[in-house]
């Protein structure tokens, strides 16, 4: 293994030969508690081309990027750039070795100028150590000749559009003499004509000698700017093939062609009425005429990419938030829900996909964090908790659902990922639901865990709650769900039954 | 200061069924440590002791009372993650108002000639509604406008302070009914703090607005998701806080038999000092009144013993800079403590 420093000065001194491979990753492998992200990867850039990653969420693309852009350090395997291993400490240390990276979150600092925002750190300075701003706003116009980028050196980042900001990224990539460039989803905010131009950029990089690692979820763009593209799947390397070799159902067949193993406990329970009816629901900018039934008894399954809104769907339903337009019924009346407060009352629950931002009240015990919905509307008199009440219910809960923990004194924040989650669907479960909105709800968590919560998930259909469940996990999706609801770009694009849901499927108006 | 008692905090988690030690423990331990070190000191400087004398102790409790019935507000402010900087200044806006109807008919230059000689209650009970309203204020801002509480109560800390200033052109406000004065008198202030500290002591931990009000500073997110409508809840405890502080205004006129523009200033500090000597996190989510009430008396005993030790009164204040700084290294100490277990 040769440090980064002695690698740039082994590279300046001409020794080493000029390999095949930019980038050459074999036998990776890296964990996180609980998940192996990455298992035996292996990866090859070639100079000159563009590579893209494919892959399901959580198949591992984001884990391998995040590797070779030196945010993570693998537990094994190696990584060799031009032909020499190296073990990368920090993203700064992957810049300064010429990989760079432009995040899917742009990292400029909106209050300085482009051009103060692609020197930072390596600013051109006066011979009296002051930061020469001429120098820096020639340097930066030159640099955007080059790549046909129009705008102006000394505009201040906050008055760009996300399209200029994104080609500001770009340039500041290219500043580096960066021999890899990796992006992550770099369109998922343009329109098309941007996209054209950004194409015409990577294109022009690409003639330059420079690698592209190009990560995307839309099939159209590989077919237009890659050369060639690897699948990943739970983890896994799947294969690396030429682009004009494939079609897109080839694709999807590699994304999903997964053996669904695991056993779920669906049990064919008689579905009810309509208890939640949406209709046209809209949030401004974010996702648009949605509209489904959800029946007593019913799982409808959510299926969609990162992104497609699925979540933002069930937040606005919640009132975490509220519609833009559109309408909700319940039980067949049109109500609107403002606030959690209101669709509470309204006896619905939404176990949220971030267990840590907006499920657990960390710092407190598990009883509180248990409670606190449900003392919106009983085990109160006159504003005074009738705590005996509400703990033996509470202890009861615990024990139903099997938390492991000594006692509910326990702060939360001490349990398991899986123990956690099983204490946020008792604070739910507490308040009586008939619509059960879970986002998630066994990502990041154990085996063991994630089976309860499936069986506690059918069980609750059976007594006849609507149950609506968003999940990155296909097998979760088709196992537990009576119909699947698929989701792209802020719009429905289809729903499956239980008998016509296949992985493939799915994808296909997954990832249109 | 409690390092040592922090980190077996941290490290007793599975700990099956035994009862906690309470968090205040360890404050009230720091209490007595430092009133153990004056005691010593006194016998070694001055001859004589420091804790047997009840008229010292009588004073040392009075002076920080109103202190006390303004932390006592300001905690559950810090809990919710918030701040309240204008207290001080609320005192000093309630004290010169209440005391403006508070006067007797026999003072010569009475500001309201045709007000004079009302029982206490209206004083009394116009001051809780002026903090009340500024409360309101503070509350409304931060929760509807979403500015940080830091600069909603530094206005109010500013106009307030200026409002007791126009209000009699800075003039005092003297000549006070015996009814209204009352209040100030004996160990009256010290039962009103004690009085005040049992009601919300009582209402952080047995009642649905104390159960909120942790949530909130616990993670607002969550508390928002599960149904709480943190915007109303936060009006109310600002409001709350408000409220204490113009009571704490009335005592403090009632106290001095006066009331001045001036009245107050730096008290908002000081209750802050208290709630975090006392263990209230500035983070939020956590803090108990009974802690208030020990780091209450804490600045009280230093105070006190700095000036039974015949400290200058300029080194009193650089110690007491000092201390407010050692509590929020151990509060922080003590996040990152929990960070990594």
């Amino acid at each position: 293994m040769v440090s980064p420093t002695t690698m740039a000065a082994v590279r300046a001194s001409g020794a080493v030969p000029k390999a095949e491979y930019l980038l050459a990753v074999e036998g990776v492998r890296k964990e996180f508690p609980g998940v192996v992200a990455l298992d035996d990867v292996s990866f090859r850039l070639k100079r000159g081309t563009v590579h893209a990653l494919m892959g399901e969420n959580g198949a591992g693309k984001s884990t391998l990027m995040k590797i070779l852009a030196g945010i993570y350090t693998p537990d094994k395997g190696e990584v060799k750039f031009k032909g020499v291993d190296i073990r990368l400490k920090s993203p700064l240390d992957a810049l300064e070795n010429g990989i760079a990276m432009i995040h899917q979150e742009l990292n400029l600092m909106p209050f300085m100028t482009v051009a103060e925002n692609i020197w930072i750190r390596r600013e051109p300075l006066t011979r009296l150590g002051f930061v020469d701003h001429g120098e820096m706003n020639r340097k930066t116009a030159d640099l955007f000749k080059r790549l046909n980028i129009a705008l102006d050196p000394q505009a201040e980042v906050r008055d760009l559009s996300i399209a200029n900001r994104q080609m500001v990224e770009i340039a500041k990539a290219v500043s580096y003499e960066s021999d890899v460039l990796i992006m992550d989803e770099p369109t998922s905010a343009l329109t098309e004509r941007e996209v054209a131009h950004l194409f015409t950029i990577i294109r022009d990089l690409r003639s330059q000698g420079i690698g592209i690692v190009y990560i995307t979820h839309k099939m159209n763009e590989l077919f237009e700017i890659a050369d060639e593209f690897s699948v990943f799947r739970d983890g896994k390397y799947i294969g690396t093939h030429a682009s004009t070799d494939v079609t897109r159902d080839d694709i999807i067949k590699m994304m999903v062609g997964r053996e669904i193993t695991q056993m779920f406990p669906k049990e064919e329970v008689p579905i009810g009425d309509v208890v939640l009816s949406v209709k046209d629901l809209c949030l401004k900018d974010v996702f648009h005429d949605v509209s489904f039934d959800v029946r007593a008894g019913e799982i409808l399954g959510v299926a969609g990419l990162v992104g497609s809104g699925r979540s933002n769907v069930a937040e606005t339903l919640f009132g975490v938030t509220p519609a833009s337009s559109g309408s909700i019924a319940i039980n067949g009346k049109s109500v609107t829900i403002g606030s959690p407060t209101e669709a509470i009352r309204n006896r619905m629950a939404f176990l949220t996909e971030d267990r840590k931002d907006t499920g657990c009240l960390l710092i407190l015990d598990i009883l509180e964090n248990m409670q606190i919905a449900v003392l919106q509307d009983k085990f109160v008199k006159m504003g005074f908790v009738d705590q005996k009440a509400v703990s033996a219910k509470c202890e009861e809960m615990a024990r139903k659902l099997r938390v492991k923990t000594p006692n509910l004194q326990e702060r939360i924040e001490n349990l398991s990922g899986g123990n956690q989650q099983k204490a946020l669907i008792g604070r739910w479960l507490l308040t009586n639901p008939r619509i059960l909105i879970l986002d998630e709800p066994t990502r990041g968590i154990d085996v063991g865990a994630k089976a309860e919560i499936h069986r506690l998930v059918t069980e609750l259909a059976r007594d006849g709650v609507a149950v609506i469940m968003i999940s990155s996990e296909m097998p979760e999706v088709l196992g537990m769900s009576d119909r699947v609801m698929v989701m792209h770009e802020g719009r429905v694009t289809g729903f499956l039954d239980r008998a016509e849901a296949t992985q493939v499927k799915v994808m296909e108006l997954a990832a249109q | 200061m409690n390092t040592k008692i922090e980190a077996s905090a941290a490290t007793a988690v599975p700990s099956a069924s035994k009862r906690r030690i309470p968090p205040e423990f360890n404050i009230f331990l720091v209490l007595v440590g430092i009133a153990l070190v004056y005691e010593i000191l006194g016998w070694i400087f001055i001859g004589q002791s420091f804790l047997m004398n009840s008229q010292r102790l009588t004073i040392m409790i009075l002076q920080v009372a109103v202190i006390g019935i303004i932390a006592v507000g300001v905690t559950q402010v810090i809990i919710t993650g918030g701040i309240d900087l204008s207290s001080g200044s609320v005192v000093g806006v309630t004290a010169m108002i209440a005391a403006s109807v508070a006067q007797a008919s026999t003072w010569p230059r009475a500001l309201y000639p045709a007000l004079t000689d009302l029982p206490a209650i209206v004083p009394i009970g116009l001051g809780l509604c002026i903090g009340l309203l500024a409360g309101l204020i503070n509350g409304w801002l931060i929760a509807k406008t979403k500015i940080p509480p830091f600069i909603a109560t530094l206005g109010m800390m500013v106009s307030a302070r200026g409002l007791s200033k126009w209000y009699t052109k800075g003039q005092p406000v003297s000549g006070l009914t015996d009814q209204f004065n009352f209040i100030g008198t004996g160990i009256w202030p010290v039962i009103v703090f004690l009085a005040v500290a049992l009601i919300f002591h009582i209402a952080l931990r047995y009642t649905r607005y104390g159960k909120f009000t942790y949530a909130i500073g616990a993670n607002v997110q969550a508390a928002r998701v599960s149904g709480i409508n943190v915007e109303a809840h936060l009006i109310k405890v600002y409001a709350i806080a408000g409220m204490l502080a113009g009571l704490a205004g009335v005592v403090t006129a009632a106290r001095a038999q006066t009331a001045q523009a001036g009245m107050g200033v730096m008290y908002e500090l000081d209750a802050i000092a208290a709630t975090v000597i006392g263990g209230t996190s500035l983070a939020g989510g956590v803090g108990r009144i009974t802690g208030t009430v020990i780091g209450t008396v804490i600045l009280g005993v230093m105070t006190s013993g700095f000036t039974f030790l015949r400290v200058d009164a300029y080194y009193q204040e650089i110690v007491k800079g000092m201390i407010i700084v050692a509590a929020v290294v151990v509060d922080v100490y003590r996040q990152k403590k929990r960070k990594t277990v």
